[in-house]
């Protein structure tokens, strides 16, 4: 099925693209199916910048178990960053 | 049939006489053919699909594509256009409506059309073939396992509308073609849909097939299904051969 759900995020920081380094004002976050994985669906990121055109975009399609993953050691380096930073 | 075709880019006109691009595939030897409108999946406008309006032009179909994502992607690579379109929450309707009855007419107007339209789509262009054919006057209209058509997802944008409650616009006969395992359609939402059309004596044919879920046709998909896609294409060749050959 397409689930069509996204969820949107105001985003401060850089990604790196086919042309090179540009800030970053969106991420778009949905489980869909992939443009490039081999599996049904996929926990799809796009870090976008839609100002410079869409291809300012840094995509990642990754299977539930590592998006998870990735999440929780988000969380987690964090979390154990030292005071004042993060 | 020798399959021989042709195929390249044009521009056409799309809704609100927009410039739009597209793909077109047509048979290279035949004095006249009816047309038929490809409507790509959510992924956009990509090499699957236009595989797809190339395997038209080779069974004696005129078939042009409009890239659904061109006015806010002019060139950029169809998953960018996608995610781009999707960051944006999705095409309007009407807009799509418009390009498809661009592109309908573009068909019309190629020298050896009999005159005859079908529209197909795949994905959320099965949603929009459904949406098209009770939009537009056409000739015949297949939905691949379009979602929304019965109930819209939750988390979908705002501006997604069921279209079951169009059905009595329905201007042709339709073929729908979807997976036992789907969870968006379900055979429950299909049967639903199945049983307005009947209610309002609109001509219908609806086959779900085992084993295969959502997107079975996508070749380059790890959700392809070869036996559901092979006889899913019979259907496609028989209906319009029916619909819209001759003329």
């Amino acid at each position: 099925m397409c689930t069509y759900a996204t969820e949107h995020v105001s985003a401060t920081g850089s990604g790196k693209g086919p042309a090179g380094w540009f800030r970053l004002s969106e991420v778009s976050v949905y489980l869909d199916h992939p443009a490039h994985a081999l599996a049904d669906h996929t926990l799809n990121i796009d870090f976008i910048n839609p100002a410079q055109g869409p291809s300012a975009r840094v995509a990642v399609e990754l299977t539930a178990q590592t998006a998870r993953a990735l999440a929780r050691a988000i969380e987690s380096a964090l979390d154990a960053a030292p005071p004042g930073l993060a | 049939m020798n399959e021989a075709l042709t195929a390249e880019t044009v521009m056409m006109k799309g809704h609100d006489g927009d410039k739009v691009e597209a793909y077109l595939a047509r048979p290279a030897d035949a004095d006249s053919f009816g047309g038929v409108v490809v409507i790509h999946h959510l992924p956009g406008y990509d090499s699957a699909t236009k595989e797809i309006t190339r395997k038209f032009a080779a069974r004696g179909y005129a078939a042009l594509m409009p890239n659904l994502y061109y006015r806010d992607s002019p060139g950029a690579s169809p998953d960018d256009a996608a995610a781009a379109a999707r960051a944006k929450g999705g095409m309007p309707d009407d807009q799509v409506v418009g390009d498809v009855a661009g592109a309908a007419a573009y068909l019309r107007g190629l020298q050896g059309s009999n005159g005859k339209i079908g529209v197909i789509g795949y994905c959320s262009g099965g949603r929009q073939s459904f949406l098209a054919a009770c939009s537009l006057q056409l000739d015949a209209a297949v939905d691949c396992y379009g979602g929304a058509v019965v109930r819209v997802p939750a988390g979908a944008p705002a501006s997604m509308k069921p279209l079951i409650g169009r059905s009595k616009n329905l201007s042709c006969p339709l073929l729908g073609l979807f997976g036992a395992d789907d969870q968006f359609p379900t055979p429950a939402d299909m049967a639903e849909l199945s049983r307005t059309l009947d209610e309002l004596g609109k001509a219908h044919e609806f086959h779900t097939f085992s084993g295969a879920g959502h997107a079975f046709f996508s070749v380059d998909r790890a959700s392809y299904r070869v036996e559901a896609a092979v006889e899913g294409w019979d259907k496609v060749w028989a209906f319009f051969g029916r619909h819209l050959a001759g003329g």
